[in-house]
């Protein structure tokens, strides 16, 4: 424990800034795998524990595209798109069976499907870290905000992540597709009624958290380094968000991302071996207080 | 209710005299080995199948009592070298008391938040084990060896009667947990799990109920993690890792949810799948995943569970086939009522 170190940053405008900045970074990229976790939770009601997985496969593909064509849109691009198609197949192949089944089931499918894409990704870019290395465009002096210091690339990477979360929210409060998918997520037997081919729908929906799942593995393949167990932690991670947010919740995937976030970085000031520990205290102290998270429904 | 008992008792006597016998038919040390770790997980995954099996509570943090059975064990060892079967106890009694306090926040969630707390508490345990260095040694995890004075004249250094120890504290725990199944607890707990709300009406404590299955399936779960520390002499980190929790999970799931020995022989299953497979193939979790889907999506239950619902299929079709020789539908009701009772 070192509350010195943690008190010292809070008197001081630069580090403040500083560690803010990283927090909301980890902050928006949690929410981009977070979000595609609860909107799964919502309309299919099953708890994709795969789901880092694709984060990971999305990180590793901006990684390989990158080294072959030295793009970064395009490695962005690749990274989405891949993760997106990966996630139909996974979706139509393995995740179809299990939807309404009971959750020990769901648990099951989903473990074996993690043991299996990270030896996949072990095959393929072999099992040591590697790191994929800044784009040109971002290799540029860091700024000064107020005395922090804040590298452009974390501008980008917190500006881009929250475009996404603005198109997202419009998307699903104001298109055809948006009012369907929370009719579903409410009802899929009377959507389904009404003539909407759910099984699509899924498909989806699933495809869409595995591509923003794959966009946050592409956004933070220059910033952390890939190993074929690195979809694990976010997962973790993610689901602490969507659960402190409430799950099915986008607003609360968006709190509860940055939330986690800044606990990660002041916290790892404070208390630098119990960084983790806090997480799990803060996902423990809301569930307590309120069982269905901050922004959940009551659950029926 | 007492022929059942004793009935179980004389099916353990004879479990354990089979076990004491098997090391005599080979000199290699692997198969002693195996049942070592047979016991640790069996015991381990029993428990779990308290909850979810019989409670209808899905935790996936069961590991944190394995871990803290194996950790607090391993420390009152090393610390005050009291007797082993003081140092079981208290560690027995430790596990009871961070069940209490966890299962008193946990019990009261649904389904998947209650999966889920489980899973904060015990990676907040693993952080705090990494993270308190001095007593449990961090991510070395605790090292320097269990010391294992002698008492009553056992010696548990020698191999040879730490199998036989371990042999012994698998069946009495399992006799234990049996008893609880077939008691009256164990019965209000498969109707909490059935149908809270009429368990209620019915007068029937549903939070007192879901937490002293929690207690008993820590305390079970830690004697599991003290075998395991006596076998690997020491403790690591891996044993409050949620990755324990899954392999748990999945063995309850392989052997089935609704035998008794059902997790016993997930257990025994996927021993053998993993020490085969690490020995024929490089790629261990793609041959073990692979292997996992096909039982979950093939088999949709626990081999026990699909032989059992087997075998009662194929002794329902015998008796209808029976019954319209002889006219009478009594048998087949009698039948019925016999399976709601199991």
């Amino acid at each position: 424990m070192d509350l010195n170190a943690l008190t010292e940053c809070l008197s001081s405008t630069s580090c403040m800034v500083t560690q803010a900045t990283s927090g909301f970074i980890i902050g928006m990229l949690l929410f981009l795998v977070a979000v595609g976790l609860t909107l799964i939770f919502g309309v299919m009601k099953i708890v994709n524990f795969t789901h880092g997985a694709f984060y990971m496969i999305g990180a590793y593909l901006a990684m390989t595209v990158f080294q072959a064509t030295g793009s970064y849109t395009l490695a962005l691009l690749g990274a989405a798109v891949g993760a997106c198609l990966f996630g139909v197949v996974v979706e139509r192949f393995f995740m179809q069976r299990i939807y309404g089944g009971n959750v020990l089931m769901q648990l099951l499918v989903c473990y074996a499907l993690v043991l299996i894409l990270d030896d996949l990704v072990r095959i393929v870019w072999g099992p040591e870290f590697k790191s994929m290395g800044m784009p040109d465009a971002f290799r540029v002096p860091p700024l000064f905000i107020m005395g922090g210091v804040v590298p452009p690339f974390y501008l980008f990477l917190i500006a881009a992540a929250l475009v996404i979360a603005v198109i997202l929210g419009l998307a699903i409060s104001r298109t055809r597709f948006g009012k369907t998918i929370r009719a579903a997520a409410h009802n899929p037997a009377m959507v389904s009624v009404l003539g909407i081919n759910t099984g699509l729908l899924f498909t989806g929906v699933f495809a869409l958290g595995c591509l923003l799942a794959g966009l946050a593995g592409g956004l933070a393949a220059p910033v952390r380094s890939l190993t074929p167990g690195m979809g694990f932690s976010i997962l973790i991670e993610s689901f602490i968000v969507t659960v402190i947010g409430g799950m099915g919740s986008i607003l609360g995937a968006l709190v509860g991302a940055v939330l986690i976030g800044l606990i990660r970085t002041f916290g790892a000031l404070g208390f630098p071996l119990f960084t983790e520990a806090l997480m799990y205290l803060a996902m423990a102290i809301v569930l307590i207080v309120k069982p269905s998270g901050l922004f959940g429904r009551e659950a029926a | 209710m007492k022929r059942p008992a004793l009935r179980d008792v004389l099916f353990g006597l004879v479990a354990f005299l089979i076990l004491a016998a098997l090391p005599l038919l080979t000199t290699s040390s692997a198969l002693v080995d195996f049942v070592i770790r047979c016991a640790a997980l069996g015991l381990f995954a029993t428990s779990l199948n308290l909850l979810v099996g019989y409670g209808g509570m899905v935790s996936f943090g069961h590991g944190l009592f394995f871990g803290m059975g194996a950790y607090s064990f391993g420390i009152i060892m090393q610390r005050t070298g009291m007797p082993i079967p003081l140092a079981i106890l208290l560690t027995l009694v430790v596990a009871a008391i961070v069940a209490l306090a966890v299962g008193a926040i946990c019990v009261r969630l649904k389904e998947i938040y209650f999966a889920f707390v489980t899973l904060a508490f015990q990676m907040l345990v693993h952080s705090m084990i990494i993270a308190w260095v001095p007593v449990t040694g961090g991510d070395q995890g605790l090292r320097g060896g269990i010391p294992r004075p002698s008492f009553l004249g056992i010696n548990l250094a020698d191999q040879k009667q730490l199998y036989l120890f371990s042999a012994a504290l698998l069946v009495l725990g399992l006799l234990a947990m049996r008893h609880i199944v077939s008691s009256p607890f164990g019965y209000t707990l498969r109707m909490v799990r059935d149908n809270p709300t009429r368990a209620g009406f019915l007068g029937i404590d549903v939070y007192r109920t879901r937490l002293t299955a929690f207690v008993l399936a820590g305390v079970f779960a830690s004697l599991g993690g003290v075998i395991m520390s006596l076998f690997v002499s020491g403790a690591y980190p891996e044993f409050a890792f949620w990755t324990m929790s899954g392999e748990a999970v999945f063995i309850v799931m392989l052997g089935g949810t609704a035998a008794f020995l059902g997790p016993m022989v997930g257990t025994v299953l996927l021993l053998l799948l993993n020490d085969f497979v690490t020995r024929v193939a490089e790629h261990h979790g793609l041959v073990l995943g692979t292997v996992i889907l096909l039982f979950a999506l093939g088999l949709r239950k626990g081999l026990l569970d699909f032989v059992m619902d087997w075998r009662e299929a194929r002794r329902t079709r015998a008796q209808a086939n029976s019954d319209r020789i002889a006219g009478t539908n009594t048998i087949q009701a009698s039948d019925k009522m016999e399976r709601v009772a199991t």
